[in-house]
Protein backbone atom coordinates (compact mmCIF):
# COMPACT_ATOMS: atom_id res chain seq x y z
CA UNK A 1 0.00 0.00 0.00
CA UNK A 2 0.99 3.67 -0.79
CA UNK A 3 0.30 6.77 1.05
CA UNK A 4 0.28 10.13 -0.35
CA UNK A 5 0.61 13.01 2.16
CA UNK A 6 -0.13 16.50 0.98
CA UNK A 7 1.75 19.21 3.61
CA UNK A 8 2.70 22.81 3.01
CA UNK A 9 4.29 24.35 6.13
CA UNK A 10 2.65 27.82 5.36
CA UNK A 11 -1.17 27.11 5.80
CA UNK A 12 -3.70 28.47 3.09
CA UNK A 13 -1.83 27.11 0.05
CA UNK A 14 -4.53 24.83 -1.33
CA UNK A 15 -3.48 21.19 0.46
CA UNK A 16 -7.14 20.24 0.45
CA UNK A 17 -7.94 21.68 -2.56
CA UNK A 18 -5.86 19.91 -4.57
CA UNK A 19 -6.18 16.67 -2.09
CA UNK A 20 -9.87 16.69 -2.82
CA UNK A 21 -9.12 16.93 -6.83
CA UNK A 22 -7.04 14.41 -6.85
CA UNK A 23 -9.47 12.11 -5.21
CA UNK A 24 -11.87 12.73 -8.74
CA UNK A 25 -8.38 11.25 -10.35
CA UNK A 26 -7.35 8.76 -8.41
CA UNK A 27 -8.73 5.41 -8.38
CA UNK A 28 -8.54 2.64 -5.69
CA UNK A 29 -7.93 4.49 -2.70
CA UNK A 30 -9.17 5.90 0.75
CA UNK A 31 -9.24 9.36 1.98
CA UNK A 32 -7.85 10.01 4.73
CA UNK A 33 -8.01 13.60 6.89
CA UNK A 34 -5.12 14.12 9.44
CA UNK A 35 -5.66 17.89 9.72
CA UNK A 36 -7.34 17.10 13.24
CA UNK A 37 -6.89 20.46 14.22
CA UNK A 38 -8.94 22.32 11.61
CA UNK A 39 -9.93 19.79 9.58
CA UNK A 40 -11.86 21.17 5.72
CA UNK A 41 -11.90 17.77 3.51
CA UNK A 42 -15.41 16.90 4.52
CA UNK A 43 -16.31 19.91 3.39
CA UNK A 44 -16.05 19.05 -0.10
CA UNK A 45 -16.35 15.50 0.31
CA UNK A 46 -19.71 15.27 2.35
CA UNK A 47 -18.95 11.97 4.02
CA UNK A 48 -22.04 9.45 5.22
CA UNK A 49 -20.67 8.69 8.30
CA UNK A 50 -20.88 4.86 9.31
CA UNK A 51 -19.08 4.50 12.50
CA UNK A 52 -17.69 7.31 15.15
CA UNK A 53 -16.01 7.19 18.18
CA UNK A 54 -14.68 8.99 21.05
CA UNK A 55 -10.80 9.98 21.30
CA UNK A 56 -9.76 9.05 24.61
CA UNK A 57 -6.16 10.51 25.48
CA UNK A 58 -4.64 11.89 28.11
CA UNK A 59 -6.02 13.57 31.64
CA UNK A 60 -7.18 16.28 33.87
CA UNK A 61 -6.46 16.71 37.49
CA UNK A 62 -9.93 17.36 38.96
CA UNK A 63 -9.59 18.83 43.04
CA UNK A 64 -11.85 17.59 44.91
CA UNK A 65 -12.54 20.41 47.74
CA UNK A 66 -13.83 18.07 50.25
CA UNK A 67 -10.67 16.51 51.04
CA UNK A 68 -8.35 18.96 49.96
CA UNK A 69 -6.30 20.90 53.19
CA UNK A 70 -4.86 23.18 50.64
CA UNK A 71 -1.18 22.07 52.24
CA UNK A 72 -0.41 23.81 49.06
CA UNK A 73 1.88 21.02 47.74
CA UNK A 74 0.40 20.75 44.59
CA UNK A 75 0.94 24.41 44.11
CA UNK A 76 4.50 23.92 44.25
CA UNK A 77 4.82 21.68 42.08
CA UNK A 78 2.91 22.07 39.22
CA UNK A 79 4.90 23.71 36.29
CA UNK A 80 1.96 24.84 34.49
CA UNK A 81 0.55 27.09 36.85
CA UNK A 82 -2.64 25.19 36.39
CA UNK A 83 -3.94 25.85 40.29
CA UNK A 84 -5.01 29.03 41.49
CA UNK A 85 -5.12 30.13 45.03
CA UNK A 86 -8.77 28.47 45.68
CA UNK A 87 -7.20 25.33 44.35
CA UNK A 88 -8.85 25.35 41.62
CA UNK A 89 -7.48 23.48 38.39
CA UNK A 90 -7.74 25.51 35.39
CA UNK A 91 -8.63 22.60 32.33
CA UNK A 92 -6.72 24.46 29.83
CA UNK A 93 -3.23 25.21 31.55
CA UNK A 94 -3.41 21.79 33.16
CA UNK A 95 -0.92 19.15 30.78
CA UNK A 96 -1.93 16.39 32.19
CA UNK A 97 1.58 15.25 33.57
CA UNK A 98 -0.33 13.56 36.78
CA UNK A 99 2.19 15.00 39.42
CA UNK A 100 -0.02 16.57 41.47
CA UNK A 101 -2.71 13.73 41.93
CA UNK A 102 0.53 11.26 42.49
CA UNK A 103 1.82 13.70 45.23
CA UNK A 104 -1.34 14.81 47.10
CA UNK A 105 -1.02 13.32 50.84
CA UNK A 106 -5.00 13.72 51.01
CA UNK A 107 -5.26 11.61 48.28
CA UNK A 108 -7.58 14.62 46.89
CA UNK A 109 -6.74 14.63 43.44
CA UNK A 110 -8.69 12.86 40.83
CA UNK A 111 -6.84 12.19 37.28
CA UNK A 112 -10.28 11.02 35.04
CA UNK A 113 -8.94 10.22 31.30
CA UNK A 114 -10.58 12.84 28.69
CA UNK A 115 -12.07 12.25 25.58
CA UNK A 116 -10.53 15.11 23.39
CA UNK A 117 -12.22 14.41 20.12
CA UNK A 118 -13.73 12.15 17.72
CA UNK A 119 -12.92 10.27 14.94
CA UNK A 120 -15.16 8.74 12.00
CA UNK A 121 -15.36 6.07 9.41
CA UNK A 122 -17.17 7.46 6.24
CA UNK A 123 -18.06 6.75 2.70
CA UNK A 124 -17.66 9.41 -0.03
CA UNK A 125 -18.64 9.67 -3.44
CA UNK A 126 -15.08 9.09 -4.16
CA UNK A 127 -14.44 6.28 -1.85
CA UNK A 128 -14.13 5.69 1.92
CA UNK A 129 -12.53 8.05 4.35
CA UNK A 130 -11.14 8.37 7.73
CA UNK A 131 -11.52 11.24 9.71
CA UNK A 132 -11.74 13.02 12.91
CA UNK A 133 -11.99 16.13 14.83
CA UNK A 134 -10.12 17.10 17.81
CA UNK A 135 -12.25 19.09 20.34
CA UNK A 136 -11.40 22.96 20.68
CA UNK A 137 -8.40 23.87 23.14
CA UNK A 138 -7.12 19.89 23.26
CA UNK A 139 -4.38 18.51 22.72
CA UNK A 140 -2.96 15.18 21.63
CA UNK A 141 -3.42 16.00 17.88
CA UNK A 142 -0.57 14.00 17.87
CA UNK A 143 -1.86 10.84 18.59
CA UNK A 144 -5.20 11.51 16.91
CA UNK A 145 -3.11 11.91 13.53
CA UNK A 146 -1.19 8.62 14.41
CA UNK A 147 -4.79 6.63 15.27
CA UNK A 148 -6.86 8.26 11.84
CA UNK A 149 -3.81 6.95 9.70
CA UNK A 150 -3.84 3.67 10.89
CA UNK A 151 -7.33 3.62 10.85
CA UNK A 152 -7.20 4.93 6.80
CA UNK A 153 -4.94 1.90 6.24
CA UNK A 154 -7.03 -0.37 7.69
CA UNK A 155 -9.44 1.07 5.66
CA UNK A 156 -7.40 0.10 2.64
CA UNK A 157 -6.67 -3.33 3.57
CA UNK A 158 -10.57 -4.42 4.29
CA UNK A 159 -11.45 -2.96 1.19
CA UNK A 160 -8.44 -4.41 -1.27
CA UNK A 161 -7.86 -0.35 -2.25
CA UNK A 162 -3.49 0.36 -2.38
CA UNK A 163 -3.35 4.09 -1.72
CA UNK A 164 -4.20 6.31 0.53
CA UNK A 165 -4.68 9.52 -0.08
CA UNK A 166 -3.69 12.18 3.51
CA UNK A 167 -4.79 15.92 3.86
CA UNK A 168 -2.16 16.89 5.96
CA UNK A 169 -2.03 19.51 9.01
CA UNK A 170 0.14 22.77 8.10
CA UNK A 171 3.27 23.80 10.19
CA UNK A 172 6.18 21.70 10.73
CA UNK A 173 5.60 20.59 14.55
CA UNK A 174 3.63 17.70 16.43
CA UNK A 175 0.67 17.01 14.21
CA UNK A 176 2.71 17.11 10.95
CA UNK A 177 5.41 14.81 12.37
CA UNK A 178 2.52 12.23 13.21
CA UNK A 179 1.55 13.09 9.79
CA UNK A 180 4.26 12.16 7.67
CA UNK A 181 6.43 9.46 9.43
CA UNK A 182 6.27 6.03 7.56
CA UNK A 183 4.64 7.43 4.32
CA UNK A 184 5.39 6.68 0.87
CA UNK A 185 6.06 10.13 -0.29
CA UNK A 186 4.84 13.53 0.56
CA UNK A 187 3.89 16.15 -2.02
CA UNK A 188 4.31 20.18 -0.53
CA UNK A 189 2.61 22.37 -1.98
CA UNK A 190 3.97 25.89 -2.10
CA UNK A 191 2.81 29.21 -2.60
CA UNK A 192 5.05 31.66 -4.54
CA UNK A 193 5.46 34.16 -1.62
CA UNK A 194 8.69 35.16 0.70
CA UNK A 195 6.88 33.45 3.55
CA UNK A 196 5.27 30.31 1.13
CA UNK A 197 9.10 29.70 0.32
CA UNK A 198 10.07 30.27 3.69
CA UNK A 199 7.97 27.71 5.06
CA UNK A 200 7.94 25.30 2.66
CA UNK A 201 11.82 25.46 3.01
CA UNK A 202 11.04 24.41 6.34
CA UNK A 203 9.08 21.54 6.05
CA UNK A 204 11.31 20.55 3.30
CA UNK A 205 13.92 19.90 6.09
CA UNK A 206 11.37 18.18 8.38
CA UNK A 207 10.92 15.75 5.42
CA UNK A 208 14.11 15.02 5.09
CA UNK A 209 15.01 15.18 8.72
CA UNK A 210 12.72 12.17 8.94
CA UNK A 211 14.05 10.83 5.36
CA UNK A 212 10.38 10.68 3.74
CA UNK A 213 10.86 11.65 0.17
CA UNK A 214 9.48 14.53 -0.76
CA UNK A 215 7.99 16.77 -4.04
CA UNK A 216 6.50 19.66 -4.75
CA UNK A 217 3.78 21.57 -6.16
CA UNK A 218 3.53 25.74 -6.86
CA UNK A 219 0.14 27.09 -6.51
CA UNK A 220 -1.22 30.42 -7.65
CA UNK A 221 2.51 30.64 -9.52
CA UNK A 222 1.76 33.23 -11.73
CA UNK A 223 1.40 35.77 -8.65
CA UNK A 224 4.66 35.88 -8.81
CA UNK A 225 6.79 33.98 -11.02
CA UNK A 226 10.43 34.39 -9.96
CA UNK A 227 9.59 33.03 -6.99
CA UNK A 228 8.03 30.28 -8.31
CA UNK A 229 11.15 30.03 -9.75
CA UNK A 230 13.35 29.99 -6.80
CA UNK A 231 11.01 27.36 -4.89
CA UNK A 232 11.89 24.61 -8.15
CA UNK A 233 15.62 25.75 -8.13
CA UNK A 234 15.54 24.90 -4.63
CA UNK A 235 13.59 21.99 -4.72
CA UNK A 236 15.83 20.43 -7.61
CA UNK A 237 19.11 20.88 -5.51
CA UNK A 238 17.63 19.17 -2.51
CA UNK A 239 16.30 16.48 -4.37
CA UNK A 240 12.64 17.07 -4.51
CA UNK A 241 10.93 16.57 -7.67
CA UNK A 242 9.00 19.39 -9.09
CA UNK A 243 5.69 18.10 -10.04
CA UNK A 244 4.39 21.33 -12.35
CA UNK A 245 2.60 24.52 -11.55
CA UNK A 246 -1.13 25.50 -10.96
CA UNK A 247 -2.05 28.89 -12.10
CA UNK A 248 -4.28 31.39 -9.74
CA UNK A 249 -8.04 30.49 -10.55
CA UNK A 250 -10.77 31.77 -9.03
CA UNK A 251 -12.39 28.37 -9.83
CA UNK A 252 -11.30 26.91 -6.50
CA UNK A 253 -13.10 28.98 -5.10
CA UNK A 254 -15.66 28.82 -6.90
CA UNK A 255 -15.74 24.90 -7.10
CA UNK A 256 -14.77 25.37 -2.62
CA UNK A 257 -18.40 27.41 -2.32
CA UNK A 258 -19.89 24.85 -3.63
CA UNK A 259 -18.75 21.73 -1.77
CA UNK A 260 -17.40 20.75 -5.58
CA UNK A 261 -14.02 19.43 -6.48
CA UNK A 262 -12.53 21.09 -9.15
CA UNK A 263 -13.14 18.52 -11.55
CA UNK A 264 -16.73 18.58 -10.81
CA UNK A 265 -17.04 22.12 -10.98
CA UNK A 266 -15.42 22.80 -14.67
CA UNK A 267 -13.10 20.19 -15.67
CA UNK A 268 -12.37 22.69 -18.43
CA UNK A 269 -10.94 25.53 -16.81
CA UNK A 270 -6.92 26.04 -16.46
CA UNK A 271 -6.53 24.78 -12.94
CA UNK A 272 -8.02 21.67 -13.05
CA UNK A 273 -5.99 20.90 -16.46
CA UNK A 274 -2.94 21.83 -14.19
CA UNK A 275 -3.82 19.72 -11.54
CA UNK A 276 -4.53 16.94 -14.00
CA UNK A 277 -1.00 17.26 -15.26
CA UNK A 278 0.31 16.94 -11.92
CA UNK A 279 -1.91 14.21 -10.88
CA UNK A 280 -0.01 12.26 -13.69
CA UNK A 281 3.56 13.67 -13.02
CA UNK A 282 3.03 11.87 -9.63
CA UNK A 283 1.87 8.85 -10.43
CA UNK A 284 4.44 8.14 -12.55
CA UNK A 285 6.81 9.33 -9.49
CA UNK A 286 5.00 7.06 -7.03
CA UNK A 287 4.15 3.91 -9.54
CA UNK A 288 0.50 4.22 -8.88
CA UNK B 1 -3.14 46.08 25.67
CA UNK B 2 -2.55 42.54 24.08
CA UNK B 3 -4.21 41.88 20.92
CA UNK B 4 -3.77 38.42 19.56
CA UNK B 5 -4.63 37.54 15.72
CA UNK B 6 -5.39 33.95 14.78
CA UNK B 7 -7.71 31.93 12.52
CA UNK B 8 -8.28 28.46 12.91
CA UNK B 9 -7.32 28.46 8.95
CA UNK B 10 -4.05 28.97 7.68
CA UNK B 11 -3.78 31.48 5.02
CA UNK B 12 -6.35 33.74 5.57
CA UNK B 13 -3.99 36.78 6.96
CA UNK B 14 -3.10 36.95 10.16
CA UNK B 15 0.36 37.98 9.45
CA UNK B 16 -0.71 40.48 6.80
CA UNK B 17 -2.89 42.04 9.65
CA UNK B 18 -0.50 41.73 12.06
CA UNK B 19 2.31 43.48 10.67
CA UNK B 20 0.35 45.97 9.07
CA UNK B 21 -1.47 47.15 12.06
CA UNK B 22 2.23 46.54 14.35
CA UNK B 23 3.62 49.15 11.57
CA UNK B 24 0.59 51.35 11.29
CA UNK B 25 1.03 52.44 15.40
CA UNK B 26 4.57 53.14 14.50
CA UNK B 27 5.93 53.46 18.33
CA UNK B 28 5.65 51.98 21.72
CA UNK B 29 4.38 48.44 19.97
CA UNK B 30 6.26 45.53 19.65
CA UNK B 31 5.02 42.66 17.73
CA UNK B 32 5.69 38.91 18.86
CA UNK B 33 5.44 36.02 16.23
CA UNK B 34 4.19 33.20 18.09
CA UNK B 35 3.89 30.74 14.73
CA UNK B 36 6.69 29.72 16.42
CA UNK B 37 6.06 26.61 13.57
CA UNK B 38 6.89 28.63 10.42
CA UNK B 39 7.05 32.59 11.44
CA UNK B 40 6.60 34.79 8.78
CA UNK B 41 6.30 38.32 10.43
CA UNK B 42 9.99 38.65 9.88
CA UNK B 43 9.70 38.64 6.35
CA UNK B 44 7.39 41.93 6.03
CA UNK B 45 9.05 43.92 8.97
CA UNK B 46 12.53 43.42 8.17
CA UNK B 47 13.86 44.03 11.50
CA UNK B 48 17.20 44.97 12.53
CA UNK B 49 17.72 41.74 14.16
CA UNK B 50 20.09 42.33 17.86
CA UNK B 51 19.72 39.27 19.67
CA UNK B 52 19.50 35.25 19.85
CA UNK B 53 18.48 33.23 22.69
CA UNK B 54 18.41 29.36 22.48
CA UNK B 55 15.15 28.14 24.34
CA UNK B 56 15.63 24.71 26.08
CA UNK B 57 13.04 22.35 28.18
CA UNK B 58 14.14 20.12 31.02
CA UNK B 59 14.21 16.97 30.56
CA UNK B 60 15.86 13.99 32.70
CA UNK B 61 19.27 12.11 33.17
CA UNK B 62 19.58 9.32 35.30
CA UNK B 63 22.85 8.42 37.32
CA UNK B 64 22.91 5.13 36.73
CA UNK B 65 25.33 4.97 39.86
CA UNK B 66 22.52 6.08 42.14
CA UNK B 67 19.89 4.14 40.19
CA UNK B 68 17.59 0.88 41.83
CA UNK B 69 15.60 0.15 38.80
CA UNK B 70 12.87 0.56 41.39
CA UNK B 71 10.73 2.04 38.63
CA UNK B 72 8.78 4.54 40.02
CA UNK B 73 9.96 7.21 37.30
CA UNK B 74 8.27 5.14 34.94
CA UNK B 75 4.97 4.63 36.87
CA UNK B 76 4.40 8.21 37.01
CA UNK B 77 5.19 9.52 33.95
CA UNK B 78 2.32 9.96 31.31
CA UNK B 79 4.50 10.20 27.89
CA UNK B 80 6.26 7.16 27.82
CA UNK B 81 9.21 9.00 28.45
CA UNK B 82 11.03 7.36 30.73
CA UNK B 83 11.05 3.33 30.58
CA UNK B 84 13.46 1.11 32.66
CA UNK B 85 14.22 -2.16 30.28
CA UNK B 86 16.09 -4.59 31.68
CA UNK B 87 19.39 -3.45 33.82
CA UNK B 88 18.62 0.12 32.58
CA UNK B 89 16.55 3.08 32.81
CA UNK B 90 15.86 5.12 29.33
CA UNK B 91 14.52 8.34 28.99
CA UNK B 92 12.88 9.37 25.89
CA UNK B 93 13.69 12.89 25.29
CA UNK B 94 11.83 13.84 22.89
CA UNK B 95 8.33 12.34 24.32
CA UNK B 96 8.94 14.60 27.47
CA UNK B 97 6.46 17.36 28.76
CA UNK B 98 9.01 18.70 31.10
CA UNK B 99 6.51 18.06 33.77
CA UNK B 100 9.30 17.09 36.76
CA UNK B 101 7.40 14.10 37.89
CA UNK B 102 10.34 11.19 37.22
CA UNK B 103 13.03 13.93 38.95
CA UNK B 104 10.46 14.50 42.23
CA UNK B 105 9.33 10.83 42.57
CA UNK B 106 12.96 9.16 42.17
CA UNK B 107 13.64 7.71 46.29
CA UNK B 108 17.28 7.42 45.19
CA UNK B 109 17.55 11.26 44.07
CA UNK B 110 19.38 10.17 40.83
CA UNK B 111 17.59 11.79 38.43
CA UNK B 112 18.59 15.18 37.50
CA UNK B 113 17.67 17.57 34.50
CA UNK B 114 19.27 18.48 31.30
CA UNK B 115 18.07 20.60 28.45
CA UNK B 116 16.54 19.64 25.19
CA UNK B 117 16.75 22.28 22.69
CA UNK B 118 13.15 23.36 21.09
CA UNK B 119 14.65 26.11 19.06
CA UNK B 120 15.21 29.90 19.17
CA UNK B 121 14.15 33.86 20.25
CA UNK B 122 14.81 35.90 18.19
CA UNK B 123 14.55 39.70 18.65
CA UNK B 124 15.23 43.11 16.69
CA UNK B 125 13.44 46.43 15.54
CA UNK B 126 12.48 48.32 13.65
CA UNK B 127 12.34 52.34 14.11
CA UNK B 128 9.60 52.59 17.11
CA UNK B 129 8.52 48.68 16.95
CA UNK B 130 9.90 46.02 18.86
CA UNK B 131 9.86 42.72 17.17
CA UNK B 132 10.67 39.41 18.85
CA UNK B 133 9.87 35.93 17.36
CA UNK B 134 10.57 31.94 18.06
CA UNK B 135 11.28 29.84 15.58
CA UNK B 136 10.76 25.66 16.40
CA UNK B 137 13.91 24.20 15.87
CA UNK B 138 13.08 21.69 12.74
CA UNK B 139 12.16 18.12 13.80
CA UNK B 140 11.48 19.39 17.68
CA UNK B 141 7.56 18.31 17.79
CA UNK B 142 6.25 20.53 20.70
CA UNK B 143 5.81 24.30 20.52
CA UNK B 144 3.83 25.89 23.12
CA UNK B 145 6.53 26.08 25.66
CA UNK B 146 8.55 28.05 23.16
CA UNK B 147 5.34 30.36 22.33
CA UNK B 148 5.20 30.89 25.86
CA UNK B 149 9.09 31.96 26.06
CA UNK B 150 8.59 34.07 23.42
CA UNK B 151 5.42 35.23 25.05
CA UNK B 152 7.78 36.45 28.41
CA UNK B 153 8.92 39.80 26.36
CA UNK B 154 5.56 41.22 26.34
CA UNK B 155 5.94 44.40 27.78
CA UNK B 156 2.96 46.16 29.60
CA UNK B 157 3.94 49.66 28.80
CA UNK B 158 3.50 48.81 24.90
CA UNK B 159 0.94 47.45 22.81
CA UNK B 160 1.36 43.85 22.00
CA UNK B 161 0.26 42.41 19.23
CA UNK B 162 0.97 38.15 19.05
CA UNK B 163 0.69 36.68 15.35
CA UNK B 164 -0.42 33.14 16.34
CA UNK B 165 -0.43 29.82 14.80
CA UNK B 166 -3.17 28.26 12.40
CA UNK B 167 -5.22 25.71 14.40
CA UNK B 168 -7.05 25.77 17.47
CA UNK B 169 -5.35 22.78 19.71
CA UNK B 170 -2.41 23.94 22.10
CA UNK B 171 0.01 25.76 20.61
CA UNK B 172 -3.23 28.59 19.42
CA UNK B 173 -3.74 28.39 23.09
CA UNK B 174 -0.67 29.46 24.28
CA UNK B 175 -0.99 32.49 21.78
CA UNK B 176 -4.20 33.72 22.70
CA UNK B 177 -4.18 32.70 27.03
CA UNK B 178 -3.92 36.10 28.96
CA UNK B 179 -4.79 38.26 26.11
CA UNK B 180 -7.54 41.25 26.78
CA UNK B 181 -8.47 40.92 22.28
CA UNK B 182 -8.58 38.13 19.66
CA UNK B 183 -8.38 39.40 16.56
CA UNK B 184 -10.25 36.58 14.03
CA UNK B 185 -8.88 36.79 10.08
CA UNK B 186 -10.99 34.49 7.97
CA UNK B 187 -11.66 34.35 4.39
CA UNK B 188 -15.49 34.26 2.96
CA UNK B 189 -14.84 30.32 2.01
CA UNK B 190 -16.24 27.08 3.53
CA UNK B 191 -12.93 26.36 4.88
CA UNK B 192 -12.73 29.65 6.59
CA UNK B 193 -16.28 29.77 8.28
CA UNK B 194 -15.82 26.37 9.23
CA UNK B 195 -12.22 27.57 11.18
CA UNK B 196 -13.26 30.54 12.10
CA UNK B 197 -16.45 28.65 13.90
CA UNK B 198 -13.39 26.51 15.92
CA UNK B 199 -11.44 28.98 16.75
CA UNK B 200 -14.28 31.33 17.59
CA UNK B 201 -14.98 28.14 20.31
CA UNK B 202 -11.11 28.69 21.41
CA UNK B 203 -12.01 32.13 22.01
CA UNK B 204 -15.23 31.66 24.13
CA UNK B 205 -13.20 28.94 26.27
CA UNK B 206 -10.57 31.54 27.16
CA UNK B 207 -13.77 34.20 27.53
CA UNK B 208 -11.49 36.70 25.70
CA UNK B 209 -13.80 39.25 23.64
CA UNK B 210 -13.18 39.52 19.82
CA UNK B 211 -13.75 40.74 16.80
CA UNK B 212 -13.17 39.46 13.22
CA UNK B 213 -11.38 41.18 10.14
CA UNK B 214 -12.33 39.30 6.72
CA UNK B 215 -10.13 39.34 4.10
CA UNK B 216 -10.19 38.55 0.49
CA UNK B 217 -13.83 39.52 1.27
CA UNK B 218 -14.97 39.53 -2.25
CA UNK B 219 -13.88 36.22 -2.98
CA UNK B 220 -16.13 33.60 -1.73
CA UNK B 221 -19.89 33.68 -0.49
CA UNK B 222 -21.72 36.01 2.30
CA UNK B 223 -21.67 33.53 5.22
CA UNK B 224 -19.00 34.72 7.01
CA UNK B 225 -20.99 37.61 7.73
CA UNK B 226 -24.13 36.00 8.18
CA UNK B 227 -22.30 34.10 10.86
CA UNK B 228 -20.76 37.13 12.74
CA UNK B 229 -23.91 38.77 12.66
CA UNK B 230 -25.76 35.58 14.58
CA UNK B 231 -23.00 35.75 16.86
CA UNK B 232 -22.80 38.95 17.46
CA UNK B 233 -19.45 39.33 16.69
CA UNK B 234 -17.99 42.29 15.07
CA UNK B 235 -16.70 42.76 11.57
CA UNK B 236 -13.97 45.61 12.38
CA UNK B 237 -12.20 45.80 8.90
CA UNK B 238 -12.37 44.35 5.34
CA UNK B 239 -9.83 43.70 2.75
CA UNK B 240 -11.33 42.91 -0.39
CA UNK B 241 -8.96 40.66 -3.21
CA UNK B 242 -6.33 42.99 -5.25
CA UNK B 243 -3.90 41.68 -7.00
CA UNK B 244 -1.93 44.40 -5.75
CA UNK B 245 -1.86 43.55 -2.54
CA UNK B 246 -1.48 39.52 -3.27
CA UNK B 247 1.62 40.77 -5.66
CA UNK B 248 2.90 42.80 -2.92
CA UNK B 249 2.83 40.19 0.20
CA UNK B 250 4.15 37.75 -2.41
CA UNK B 251 7.19 40.23 -2.19
CA UNK B 252 7.24 41.05 1.57
CA UNK B 253 5.79 43.75 1.32
CA UNK B 254 2.54 45.22 3.43
CA UNK B 255 -0.31 46.73 2.21
CA UNK B 256 0.44 50.00 3.75
CA UNK B 257 3.53 50.16 1.90
CA UNK B 258 1.62 49.71 -1.08
CA UNK B 259 -1.35 51.93 -0.64
CA UNK B 260 -0.43 54.35 2.03
CA UNK B 261 -4.72 54.79 2.80
CA UNK B 262 -4.66 51.86 4.64
CA UNK B 263 -2.90 53.58 7.53
CA UNK B 264 -5.44 54.82 8.51
CA UNK B 265 -8.17 52.27 7.97
CA UNK B 266 -5.58 50.06 10.61
CA UNK B 267 -5.17 52.95 13.02
CA UNK B 268 -9.43 52.87 13.35
CA UNK B 269 -9.23 49.16 13.14
CA UNK B 270 -6.51 49.73 16.20
CA UNK B 271 -9.05 52.55 18.24
CA UNK B 272 -12.25 50.41 17.58
CA UNK B 273 -10.65 47.06 19.24
CA UNK B 274 -9.65 50.00 22.01
CA UNK B 275 -12.80 51.04 22.58
CA UNK B 276 -14.28 47.37 22.95
CA UNK B 277 -11.57 46.59 25.57
CA UNK B 278 -11.73 49.44 27.75
CA UNK B 279 -15.42 49.62 27.63
CA UNK B 280 -15.67 45.80 28.54
CA UNK B 281 -18.66 45.36 26.06
CA UNK B 282 -18.66 42.05 26.22
CA UNK B 283 -21.99 41.20 24.61
CA UNK B 284 -20.54 43.61 22.15
CA UNK B 285 -18.07 41.13 21.33
CA UNK B 286 -20.28 37.82 21.37
CA UNK B 287 -18.75 36.22 24.53
CA UNK B 288 -21.92 36.10 26.42
CA UNK B 289 -23.93 34.25 23.62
Amino acid sequence: MKELVVISGKGGTGKTSILAAFAALATGKVLCDADVDAADLHLIMNPQVRERHDFDSGHTAIINQDKCTQCGLCRGLCRWKAIDEDFVVDPVACEGCGVCHYFCPEEAISFPLKTCGEWFISNTRFGPMAHARLGIAEENSGKLVTLIRQQGKKLAEENNLDLLLTDGPPGIGCPVIASLGGSTAVLIVAEPTVSGRHDMERVAELAAFFKVPAMVCVNKFDLNPEQAQAIEDFSRERNIRVMGRIPFDPVFTKAMVQGKTIFEYDGDSEGAGAVRNIWENLAKAMEI
Amino acid sequence: MIISIASGKGGTGKTTVATNLAVSLESNVQLLDCDVEEPNGHLFIHPTMDGVRTVSTPVPEVDAGKCTLCGKCGEICQYKAIVVIGETVLPFHELCHSCGGCMEVCPEKAITEVGRELGVVEFGYRNGLEFVHGRLRVGEAMSPPLIRKVREYTQSRMQTIIDAPPGTSCPVIAAMKGADFVLLVTEPTPFGLHDLKLAVGAVRILGIPCGLIINRSDMGDDQARIYAQEEGIPVLMEIPFDRLIAEAYSRGQMIVEVMPEWKEKFLNLYHQIEHIVSHGRKDEAGLLR
